[in-house]
């Protein structure tokens, strides 16, 4: 099937050169920082995480959201989500490529990755999350592959693909949970110090990986001949609609417990993120747009009738998406390293090649994402479906 | 020091691939050699556990706790970092009362304690969050006398251990290292470091392999013949009853950092 992706127009060979531009530019900023180290970022003793881990925090999510999509089209039969689901588990594959890639541009000592693998270390959560992001995007690869094979085929997928399905879905929420347990189970780091996290965690994904998907479901019905259909997208826009609720709900509850027992360490994080702590601010403009955008997402998606126009709907689901994408990918991970152990303010904001390194992993994480759509659409545009959106297979 | 834990670990590798030793063997060897670092050297300082105590009346100004912070340095060449605070390496430091006990702040408490040099190093917590967060080990709490040790070849350079650690006791080493120790003074005997590795006291491991107290320690003495009091770090075993640290911590009344945490520092303070 992997030769479907040579056969392009210019529009898609004028984007594929675009990514591979990205990507080029990335690596050189990468080399610069593997031979100088992680100091020409903007991390620092105090903030010794940054964008690439705020950024492989978010895409696991995003990872995870493909659920989403698999879960009430395999568990409930929702048909109408038949055509979505391959860009769903394939939206899922990119992201966890991109979380893979995020870590490894973050460690200090690249060249040693192997050794978590050579020296396994049980009590370590980052074990835990290397075989579940490893296992998960194992189980969807050979699983979108294997789906769309038949598809190619018209016939059946194989029996034995469904227990692995039913697993996949098991798995997703499972691997950002881990990744919440990251934060969540580290001592004296208040902000990150809280049993709601991986909730926290599952509420943003199932919110913005959805909204993410939306706007690819209508680029993929522009430019090409393949319709998701537009009952999907008004479902997953609804989906959006819920857990973006029950996200802003979840930080409330942090809110309230910080504030209300007014103990000075929980608070000192949001009052930094939000409003400055000790004349440091750098964080709270763009915290600030991160809720605006939340709020202007959840006016737009809650009323059923502007969800139902479909370019509102896009405007809701970007700034969803943004919302969340400051939020979890920037403010969540800074918010833990400040204040600092000592009680001080270092602040942090990426650098030129930090940026340039991050924009390189999405170029890939989209290239991986366009060839896998272009294989995925190609032969769907030769699958006839019935009005449900079920394909018909001649077989039968 | 005949084996290091590399050169076991290759050993009790090789020994398994060949089916030599299999679990039990294995875990014989890895006592043989714990034990051979501590007491190959006849003259070496053993304990269960050590510990330190800080006594803050002993260190009143920086020429009292500056010669310990150098004396660290020094033998463990600790790049001096200057060109950017962000990428500063430290082992030992001083912080006032504040920054080193946060949350325990009163506007009122005397104004000698809030502008005391607390001196700050690993605390080689009993449970150590550093370690339980490693994904390779390269930090681990050595059984036999309880010290918080860093394997930095091993060391992968993900900085799980600084978001664990809630002292801030990790150093990372954000560039080379090299150029930021001053040739003249290198100690060879220590390895220096590369960049993309952490960093931390490693309570002079080396040293007391060779029946030598922490440098800080002799420090401090020294600080302390000058001045005609006693110094102002006191190290010894914590589980010996009859040890120094021991019977300080039986007649004073003395704070560690965070204790709420659960980790159980090592480091004892009297204010
Ligand atoms: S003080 Fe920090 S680095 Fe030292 S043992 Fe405790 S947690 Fe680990
Ligand atoms: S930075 Fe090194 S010592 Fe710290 S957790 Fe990672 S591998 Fe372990
Ligand atoms: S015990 Fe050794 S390594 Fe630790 S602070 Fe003192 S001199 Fe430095």
């Amino acid at each position: 099937m992997l030769e479907k992706a040579i056969y392009g127009g210019r529009r898609y060979w004028v984007w594929v050169c675009f990514l591979l531009s990205l990507i080029g530019v990335g690596f050189l900023a990468y080399l610069y920082q593997f031979q100088n180290g992680l100091g020409v970022t903007g991390m620092s003793r105090d903030v010794s995480w940054g964008l690439y881990i705020g950024q492989f925090t978010f895409l696991v999510g995003v990872a995870a959201s493909g659920v989403m999509v698999v879960l009430p089209y395999y568990l409930h039969d929702y048909k109408k989500f038949a055509r979505l689901t391959i860009l769903g588990e394939f939206l899922a594959i990119a992201a966890v490529i991109m979380c893979m890639l995020f870590i490894f541009v973050d460690l200090g000592q690249p060249l040693r990755v192997l050794n978590v693998i050579l020296h396994p270390t049980p009590n370590s959560v980052m074990f835990y999350d290397m075989l579940v992001l490893s296992g998960y995007l194992f189980l969807n690869l050979l699983i979108g592959w294997t789906v769309l094979g038949a598809e190619r085929k018209e016939v059946a997928p194989p029996k034995w693909v469904k227990p692995l399905i039913i697993l996949s879905i098991a798995w997703a929420p499972s691997i950002h949970t881990v990744t919440a347990f990251l934060y969540a189970g580290i001592p004296g780091r208040h902000f990150w110090l809280t049993a709601i996290l991986a909730a926290r965690f599952l509420a943003s994904a199932f919110a913005g990986g959805p909204a993410l998907l939306i706007i690819l479901a209508m680029i993929v019905r522009k430019y090409t001949k393949f319709d998701p259909g537009k009952e999907a997208i008004q479902t997953l826009g609804k989906i959006v609609t819920y857990c973006m609720l029950i996200n802003v709900f979840f930080l409330g509850l942090e809110l309230f417990t910080a504030f209300y027992s007014q103990i000075p360490g929980h608070m000192h994080a949001f009052q930094y993120l939000y409003a400055g702590l000790h004349g440091h601010s750098q964080l709270v403009p763009i915290m600030w747009l991160s809720s605006i955008l939340a709020v202007i997402a959840i006016a737009l998606l809650v009323f059923p009738q502007i969800r139902k126009n479909e370019s509102l709907l896009a405007v809701a689901c970007a700034a969803t998406f943004f919302s969340l994408w400051i939020d979890k990918g920037f403010g969540l991970v800074i918010g833990g390293f400040v204040p600092n152990p000592f009680e001080k303010i270092t602040e942090y904001w990426p650098t030129l090649p930090e940026a340039l390194i991050t924009l390189a992993v999405w170029a890939i994480g989209f290239l991986v994402l366009t060839i896998l759509y272009k294989i995925a659409v190609s032969v769907k545009e030769d699958v006839v479906f019935d009005k449900y959106g079920e394909r018909q297979i001649k077989a039968e | 020091m005949s084996m290091n834990r590399r050169e076991f670990i290759k050993i009790a590798g090789l020994s398994s691939i060949l089916g030599i030793g299999g679990v039990t063997g294995v875990t014989a060897l890895k006592n043989s050699v714990e034990a051979s670092q501590v007491s190959k050297n006849p003259e070496a300082l053993t304990a269960k556990r050590w510990a330190m105590v800080v006594d803050m009346s002993k260190f009143a100004s920086e020429e009292d706790f500056q010669p310990c912070i150098d004396a660290c340095h020094r033998v463990h060449n600790v790049p001096h970092v200057t060109d950017n605070p962000k990428h500063e390496v430290k082992w030992m430091w001083p912080e006032t009362y504040e920054h080193a006990f946060p949350g325990n702040e009163d506007e009122y408490r005397a104004e000698k304690y809030q502008h005391m040099p607390f001196l700050m190093l690993c605390n080689h917590c009993e449970n150590p969050p550093c370690v339980r967060v490693c994904p390779t080990q390269a930090t681990f709490k050595r059984k036999s006398d309880g010290i918080v040790m860093m394997d930095m070849h091993r060391c992968i350079g993900c900085r799980f251990c600084m978001a664990g650690c809630p002292y801030g006791a990790r150093s990372f080493n954000y560039k080379n290292p090299r150029p930021f120790i001053d040739e003249s003074k290198e100690n060879p005997e220590f390895p220096t470091r590369m960049k993309g590795v952490v960093e931390k006291c490693t309570l002079c491991y080396e040293r007391l392999a060779k029946g030598l107290e922490p440098a800080c320690v002799e420090a401090a003495k020294e600080v302390a013949v000058k001045k005609g009091t006693t110094p102002g770090l006191i190290f010894g075993d914590l589980e010996d009853p009859a040890s120094e640290v021991r019977k300080i911590l039986s007649e004073r009344f003395t704070i560690r950092r965070k204790p709420e945490l659960g980790t159980s520092p090592s480091v004892y303070y009297i204010i």
